[in-house]
């Protein structure tokens, strides 16, 4: 890929004009929505684009091939495809079992019960296996932390499991030795550090929850008391840890009961899409976001820097940098009576803030504050004094002891390390599965002074930049071939099963630790078992079945602690020091945020989450330095837009230098309406230099500028544009653009496609989405009328309200279904395959551009059932089946996209090359048996997930029974933490989705065409505080 | 001036037109026909196998049941291929010393399991499912023919689209009761219509609208 070099900006292109964007905005009334910058802008490139589901193809052929060559090889081949097609069948062979597992019938999928952990978090499983190949990862519905639901990385794992790139055999300075041999080192490192009871010996984890691991690492250090265990998590969560500390003098895990609160609070906390509980959390709330919910509709105000899932659900929504939500923090704790100093209130908005402490007094025990992981631990101590205060404590905010095993400040912990590396007191030094050299902050200096340990042993699943410095690397398992537990964040001990042998021969953490006790050639599966048979006692054999079976132990769960507040600690968090506060003039704050897409890095190579358009900013394969429009706009940084020469809706950025703390990086900005002015946000995770072939090379590294001290960030930032340096981004907000018939102008489109309204006005209302439109009646088509649907007639319902944006979907879709990656370059050209996008549109005037209200609508093939597609298509490869979808029949098709063309939802995708991997042995145990792997030249879409549908629809006719509600469940709708997604049969009244179409919110996006679309939106609804009027009263 | 061509001219450029109109028909026909032959859809071919094993043998002269190997027939999509621990049920004490059984002694002891050649193929996008068509009243033998009658299996259908069609267009032609599914010897009655439009009606079997749904079988 050239998508590195840095070309200049197309000559015909002109940058996006940011004061003709707000000109645009100024005096628009009423509900106003909008899709990006350049729709407002008027840019003519942006109406192109609407009119053009796939660019012009002027630049397919590759330069250096011209006509003649290309006719020459094209007839060739041609020629030999003729004779393929001729032939006999391929020969095939059956290989049966020589012993057929007891219980496994081949043709037919197994679940196994397992869990993810992801740093201080964990989410139940359960994976899908075909004759022992793990395909697809779904939610436990029985397990506490999932319910069902997953996120994206839980999703995406089963890809990393067969990445040909994970590292696969031990190997000493580069050279493959056996682990009999690594196992003669640890010995001989042992007698080395015995005389010294472990003086030289050091072990570098990250978090850790499980409770085996936690119990051996106990018994090392207890056999070399001299050893150190150090700790650290990029993204990690130590100002969670401290605030406790500094709120109850100890370390308390705090998790909440969002069912419970009428009111919630956020002070910088995604808490809907990241950390612990998030999958609970985003349930939870969306079951009390329906406007009819029972104990009413709850209201959340956002208080944040970066925009996030959560603060686009938010109804209303504070834009601050890092430090002011501190300063925020502070005001609404002296508002609320706890004693801190008021001063710094000021430049506030006073009605904001008067109105959200009387919300939060009227709900007294009803009510949370949740304080953002990357706030600082004062943040997090001051929360802790408004929930006490408020009464919350015990019902909607429960403290237990800390789920973690020996929580540590990991800052100073790896900052421990580092100097004792430095002064040469390290020997041996273990690294289990963390990545320091390119994660921990840049003031550390991790990499020379790792070098000072003499014997530098380092377990990863990738060769990653730490494993390049060290003598030995181990390969890890993954967490589907390994036995190992771990604790989520109520407490609740959760099983690892593997569900697979180590594909590439990789060991376990528990099997490495074990290797310097007493047995060192222990399995995984003796050390948990053995664990829990000390810890469960009485009839273990029964209680263990029971855990695999479930996929964690029942009652396991922590118990609540009472823990008193320290007034003096709340006071001294309540005095500010240093920048924080509000600051008149541009004074430049940094941000550092894990990726929403590869986190801290450890995703990096995962093409899934690359390929994700992130949630607010859509943008793929790249990280960038967020910006607000008027940051850009002062420092003169724009980005221009290509609709030309088969560059469709293809971006280039302005480069900016960022010095900070000394230290300098060159990065590619990006422009975020709703971010603070002054704020650069930058994501950890890019910017890989060994992550393998798909994760090196990809956006910048933002740990270069981390320091220990500040880690999420603080001031006195520098940024300056790089001219004449521009950087291809692939951003798919400008791909798959909705345009409407006869349209005066675009956005008045918007305004019916994602449909809103405020409680009040829905109570006023409540079929105020379906008068928005009219839908013409039934009989009134072009078409003879000859669809009847007697029997099932299959249908979707998304809800908008319910919806936050988390992607979790789109990933669960391309797993199910085997849609492959295109990469940069391809997305950038407008043709990734993804079959549910979920679209983003911003709300609201002039002022929308600091601070707007952000919509998503999940978009899949609306399997209409007048559908325009069918009628165009010459080769009848697009049907409509007796159930009402709109079949695609891959091998009739010939690749003429008129369906496409003719789609105006625009959810068809086209393979223009061979995107999907038929070379690469282990990628094929990762598809779906049940779903044909595409081809170049093929034209695909969503089939509401047909295999699914065919097995249920099988299993009900064995039993001649018609197909029950639920018993059909979509890849999207499984994954869904927010219940957003229904399926089921239109025709049966007592079914869910007959009755969501039953809701006076339900809307069919572009029904006036007459189409019938069988998905169909029923509409958002917020619950603003009536004290703060609408616009104005939003922001600050 | 005279004639540049002389009159039998005209008849032997009729004669080429008409023969060339034959030899395109021809050619058609002909490729119709290769299309449809054995050679393409592998019908009637019998294909060798690792082991000679014989289903006239353990079908017809034994009487064993098809569900004795092909376990999974009335549960899967896939009938199964039974596993080597299945042929030792029997010949770990019959014929165990047989020559023509050390494959299977071998692959018992080794654990390296049998590569059998498979008879019927069908394309990657078309998805069969056994157990359905034999809840619903399809025989063995509909499809697979005579198989107790089979020293070495070959496919007597064309497995191609056309032939599913017959079928699923009007699955009276080919419905029977339950209770013969298995049984290899079936006749159809002369009133194979009117049973099938009874047995249609009494397994709940689908429209040919909705057995002719491209996604009943494509995905």
């Amino acid at each position: 890929m050239n998508c590195k070099d840095q070309k200049p900006a197309h000559r015909d292109a002109t940058p996006l004009d940011l004061a003709a964007v707000r000109a645009k905005l100024e005096g628009k009334k009423g509900r106003h929505y909008w899709r990006s910058l350049e729709e407002l802008a008027d840019d003519p490139r942006f109406a192109e684009m609407l009119h053009r589901e796939f660019p012009r193809h002027a630049a397919e052929l590759r330069p250096g091939v011209d006509r003649r060559a290309f006719l020459k090889v094209m007839g060739a081949s041609l020629a030999f495809a003729g004779l393929a097609g001729c032939g006999a069948k391929p020969e095939e062979k059956i290989v049966p079992y020589v012993r057929q597992p007891e219980g496994m019938i081949p043709g037919v999928e197994q679940y196994y019960a397992t869990t993810m952990t992801l740093g201080g978090s964990a989410i139940g499983l359960l994976v899908e296996t075909h004759e022992g190949r793990p395909t697809k990862v779904e939610g436990n519905p029985k397990h506490p932390a999932s319910l069902g639901a997953t996120d994206v990385f839980a999703q995406a794992s089963v890809l990393e499991l067969y990445d040909p790139d994970r590292s696969s055999v031990v190997t000493h300075l580069g050279e493959i030795r056996p682990w009999s041999s690594l196992l003669t080192e640890i010995q001989s490192a042992m007698t080395e550090q015995g005389a010294t009871k472990g003086a030289g010996l050091r072990i570098l984890t990250g978090t850790v929850v499980s409770p085996t691991l936690a119990d051996q690492m106990e018994s090392l250090l207890t056999a070399f008391p001299a050893a150190k265990w150090h700790q650290w998590e990029a993204a990690g969560t130590d100002s969670v840890r401290e605030g406790a500390r500094l709120a109850f003098g100890r370390y308390v895990n705090t998790y909440y009961n969002i069912e419970k609160a009428d009111v919630i609070v956020s002070l910088d906390a995604d808490f809907l899409t990241s950390g612990a509980g998030c999958l609970r959390y985003a349930r939870e709330f969306s079951r009390r976001r329906l406007p009819d919910a029972p104990g009413g509709m709850t209201r959340l105000y956002a208080v944040e820097s970066m925009p996030t899932s959560t603060g686009a659900m938010a109804d209303h929504r504070l834009p601050l940098r890092p430090s002011e939500v501190h300063a925020f923090a502070v005001a609404l704790a002296a508002k609320l009576g706890l004693g801190v100093p008021d001063s710094i209130a000021k430049g506030l908005n006073e009605d904001w803030i008067a109105a959200v402490v009387r919300d939060l007094q009227q709900h007294r025990g009803a009510s949370v504050v949740i304080a953002g992981e990357q706030q600082p631990a004062e943040v997090h101590a001051l929360a802790h004094a408004m929930n006490h205060a408020l009464g919350n404590a015990g019902v909607t905010v429960i403290h237990t002891d800390s789920t973690e095993a020996r929580p540590t400040n990991q800052v100073a912990s790896l900052a421990d390390l580092a100097n004792d590396l430095d002064a040469g007191r390290v020997q041996t030094l273990v690294i289990l599965g963390c990545n320091p050299v390119y994660d921990a902050p840049a003031d550390l200096v991790f990499e020379p002074k790792i070098l000072k340990a003499g014997r530098r042993i380092h377990l990863s699943s990738y060769p990653d930049e730490t494993s390049a410095l060290c003598q030995w690397h181990v390969p890890m398992t993954h967490f589907m071939e390994a036995w190992s537990d771990a604790r989520v964040h109520d407490g609740t001990a959760s099983i690892v099963q593997p569900l697979i042998a180590p594909l590439y021969g990789g060991k376990s953490a528990h099997e490495l630790i074990a290797a310097f006790g007493r047995d060192p050639e222990a399995s995984g599966y003796d050390i948990v078992r053995a664990y829990w048979k000390k810890q469960l006692g009485g009839d273990f054999e029964t209680a263990w079945r029971r855990a695999l079976n479930d996929g964690f132990i029942s009652g396991t769960q922590l118990p609540g602690v009472n823990v008193a507040l320290l007034p003096e600690a709340i006071r001294s968090a309540g005095a500010l020091t240093g920048h924080v506060g509000f600051i008149a003039g541009f004074v430049y704050e940094i941000a550092f945020r894990p990726d929403p897409a590869v986190y801290d890095g450890r995703f990096a190579n995962n093409a899934w989450l690359e390929e994700l358009p992130k949630p607010i900013t859509r943008l793929t394969w790249d990280n960038a330095a967020m910006l607000s429009p008027r940051t850009a706009q002062a420092l003169g940084l724009s980005y221009t837009i290509d609709s030309t020469g088969g560059e469709h809706g293809q971006i280039h950025v302005d480069r900016a230098r960022l010095d900070y703390e000394g230290r300098t990086l060159e990065a590619a900005t990006w422009i975020v309406p709703g971010l603070p002015d002054g704020l650069v946000v930058l994501h950890l995770g890019y910017g890989r230099a060994r992550a393998g072939k798909v994760g090196e090379g990809l956006g910048f590294n933002a740990n270069t500028l981390r320091t220990s001290t500040a880690p999420w960030g603080g001031f006195g930032a520098q940024m300056r544009k790089i001219s004449g340096s521009t950087y291809p981004l692939a951003c798919v907000q400008f791909h798959s653009v909705i345009e409407g018939p006869g349209q005066a102008s675009t956005e008045a489109r918007v305004h019916e496609l994602v449909r809103v309204a405020t409680l009040d006005e829905y109570r006023a209302n409540p079929k105020f989405a379906q008068q928005m439109m009219e839908e013409p009646p039934q009989g009134l088509t072009l078409y003879p009328n000859a669809h009847e649907y007697n029997g099932n007639a299959w249908a979707l319902s998304i809800d908008l309200n319910r919806c936050n944006g988390c992607n979790a979907c789109v990933v669960a879709c391309q797993s199910e279904n085997n849609i492959p990656v295109v990469g940069k370059e391809q997305v950038m050209a407008g043709r990734e395959m993804h079959w549910i996008r979920v679209d983003r549109y911003y709300e609201g005037g002039p002022e929308a551009l600091e601070n707007p209200e952000t919509h998503f609508q999940p978009v899949t093939c609306m399997q209409c059932e007048d559908a325009p597609c069918e009628v165009v298509c010459p080769v009848g490869a697009t049907n409509h089946s007796a159930e009402g979808l709109n079949d695609m029949v891959y091998n009739r098709c010939v690749g003429t996209r008129y369906c496409s063309n003719n789609c105006p939802y625009k959810v068809r995708r086209f393979n223009f090359l061979a995107y999907s991997d038929w070379d690469t042995p282990a990628l094929k145990m990762l598809r779906n048996p049940e779903v044909t792997v595409r081809s170049r030249g093929v034209m695909e879409k969503c089939t509401y997930c047909i295999q699914r549908i065919t097995k249920a629809r099988i299993a009900a006719d064995k039993e001649d029974r018609p197909v029950r509600d639920g018993e059909i469940v979509t890849a999207c709708q499984q994954a869904c933490p927010s219940e957003a997604i229904v399926f089921g049969n239109k025709n049966d009244s007592s079914s869910r989705v007959a009755a969501l179409k039953a809701n006076p919110r339900n809307y069919g996006m572009l029904a006036e065409l007459g189409v019938r679309p069988r998905t169909t939106y029923l509409a958002a609804v917020r619950n603003p505080n009536p004290e703060l009027e609408k616009g104005g009263g939003r922001g600050a | 001036m005279a004639q540049i061509f002389h009159r039998s001219t005209n008849t032997l450029s009729r004669l080429t037109i008409y023969l060339s109109l034959i030899l395109v028909a021809a050619f058609l026909m002909v490729t119709d026909r290769i299309q449809r032959s054995g050679y393409i859809t592998s019908a009637n071919v019998v294909v060798e196998q690792p082991i000679p094993f014989s289903h006239k043998h353990h079908v017809a002269d034994d009487g064993i049941d098809c569900r004795y190997c092909h376990t999974s027939v009335e549960t899967s999509a896939f009938a199964g291929i039974p596993p080597t621990r299945t042929c030792m049920n029997c010949h770990s004490l019959l014929f165990a010393d047989s020559p023509f059984l050390e494959p299977v002694r071998a692959s018992y002891r080794t654990g390296v399991p049998i590569e059998w050649n498979r008879v019927h193929k069908l394309a990657d996008f078309v998805y069969f499912d056994h157990s359905i068509h034999i809840a619903k009243g399809i025989g063995c033998a509909t499809c697979h023919g005579q198989v107790d009658q089979m020293p070495l299996v070959r496919q007597v259908a064309s497995l191609q689209m056309e032939w599913c069609l017959d079928c699923h267009r009007q699955p009276e032609k080919y419905l029977r009761p339950k209770d013969q599914v298995f049984n290899m010897s079936y006749q159809a009655p002369s009133n194979q219509i009117a049973l099938g439009l009874q047995l249609k009606q009494d397994y709940h079997i689908r429209s040919a609208q909705e057995l002719t749904s491209c996604s009943t079988c494509h995905r």
